[in-house]
């Protein structure tokens, strides 16, 4: 086992995660929001669209069960940009990189193929997402909270679909 | 108007405990489905039970409403699954890849696009959907206790006792 590096300004998973806890119960109580992200994709996904062809966005079910607006949880997901930004910057850890430490080791350093693995990643995890009703934090963090068994099934598979997928591709190369 | 204002200051929170803990790098998240590292798990689990505990108890007082999914298997294993391997490709989640780009990791542009592409075909493909897979295995909105037949502190001083033992077998492990 390869010992830690050292990370000045990080704080402990647990005391984050504990304070992250406290911030949606603070959330539930007063705004009666818990949280969520993958629905402000379909939203802003519905406003891209709109400036393209807004009669075919007007005519999908889905836009009108989610119309494609500004809400609480869409500046949730802008705001975790915004703090996260200022930790990073603040404490001096904001790093400009385009390939992940871990990906440029087994897979090299190209920007281009971390691309486009990332976007198709991407395309599947929100399909899914949005098949399953929620993603880590709808599912995850507000389902488990909440003891939903819903919950609990999608969050078991979210991890049995990522085990998968970086065992198939991580599979025969160096640790 | 006050809702996006209190969706943007929840999500600044969250984003700045998420960057504090480093749970949105592409290194963590992956590192947690190769068994190598577990941030991302140990954050989740602490807000889980902070949360799970908080939001049950205010819940006793009637001060909150609980609003969580219902249970569609067809919906939660398959989509929970896709969500996974997309997940494995990607390396970040719905939520977190703004605070990933928030701390300079830019390939989370990628997996944000790729996102509203994935919520945009799924919003095509809806109707489809909605006729075929979507709905087999509804069996409503159903809670743990309810699913087992016992109180729910019983099943949250159990899940708790459970993470906290987790994280012992981590730490001892040196995860």
């Amino acid at each position: 086992m390869e010992l830690k590096k050292t990370d000045s300004g990080s704080w402990s998973p647990y005391i984050a995660g504990g304070l992250s806890g406290l911030v949606i119960i603070v959330s539930v109580l007063w705004t009666g929001q818990f949280f969520g992200a993958s629905t402000s994709f379909v939203r802003s996904a519905g406003m891209l669209g709109k400036a393209f062809e807004p009669e075919r966005v007007k005519q999908l079910e889905y836009f009108i069960r989610y119309l494609p607006q500004f809400d609480w949880q869409l500046m949730f997901v802008i705001g975790i940009f915004v703090g996260s930004l200022i930790a990073a910057v603040w404490s001096g850890s904001f790093k400009w990189q385009g390939v992940p430490d871990m990906w440029a080791e087994r897979f090299g350093t190209s920007p281009v193929k971390r691309g486009i693995v990332a976007f198709i990643g991407g395309i599947i995890a929100m399909f899914g997402a949005r098949l399953a009703d929620g993603c880590p934090s709808g599912h995850g963090l507000s389902g488990m909270i909440q003891l939903a068994v819903s919950g609990l099934i999608a969050m078991v598979f979210f991890f049995v679909g990522g085990i998968i997928m970086t065992r198939i591709i991580y599979s025969g190369g160096k640790k | 108007m006050n809702m996006l204002i209190m969706g943007l200051l929840t999500g600044m929170l969250f984003g700045f405990l998420l960057q504090k803990a480093r749970v949105v790098r592409y290194d963590k998240q992956i590192g947690a489905l190769r068994f190598q590292d577990m941030t991302i798990v140990k954050f989740m689990f602490s807000a889980i039970i902070v949360g799970m505990v908080g939001i049950h108890f205010l819940d006793l007082f009637g001060l909150v409403q609980l609003l969580y999914k219902p249970v569609v298997l067809g919906e939660n294993i398959t989509g929970g699954l896709l969500f996974g391997l997309g997940w494995g490709l990607l390396g970040y989640c719905p939520g977190t890849q703004g605070g990933a780009l928030g701390e300079g990791r830019w390939d989370a542009l990628w997996g944000i696009l790729g996102m509203l592409v994935g919520a945009g075909l799924y919003a095509e493909t809806y109707p489809f959907l909605m006729k075929n897979i979507l709905n087999w295995g509804n069996f409503g909105y159903l809670t743990i206790p309810q699913l087992i037949g016992v109180n729910r502190w019983i099943v949250i001083i159990i899940f708790v006792a459970g993470v906290l033992a987790l994280f012992r077998w981590f730490e001892k492990k040196g995860l």
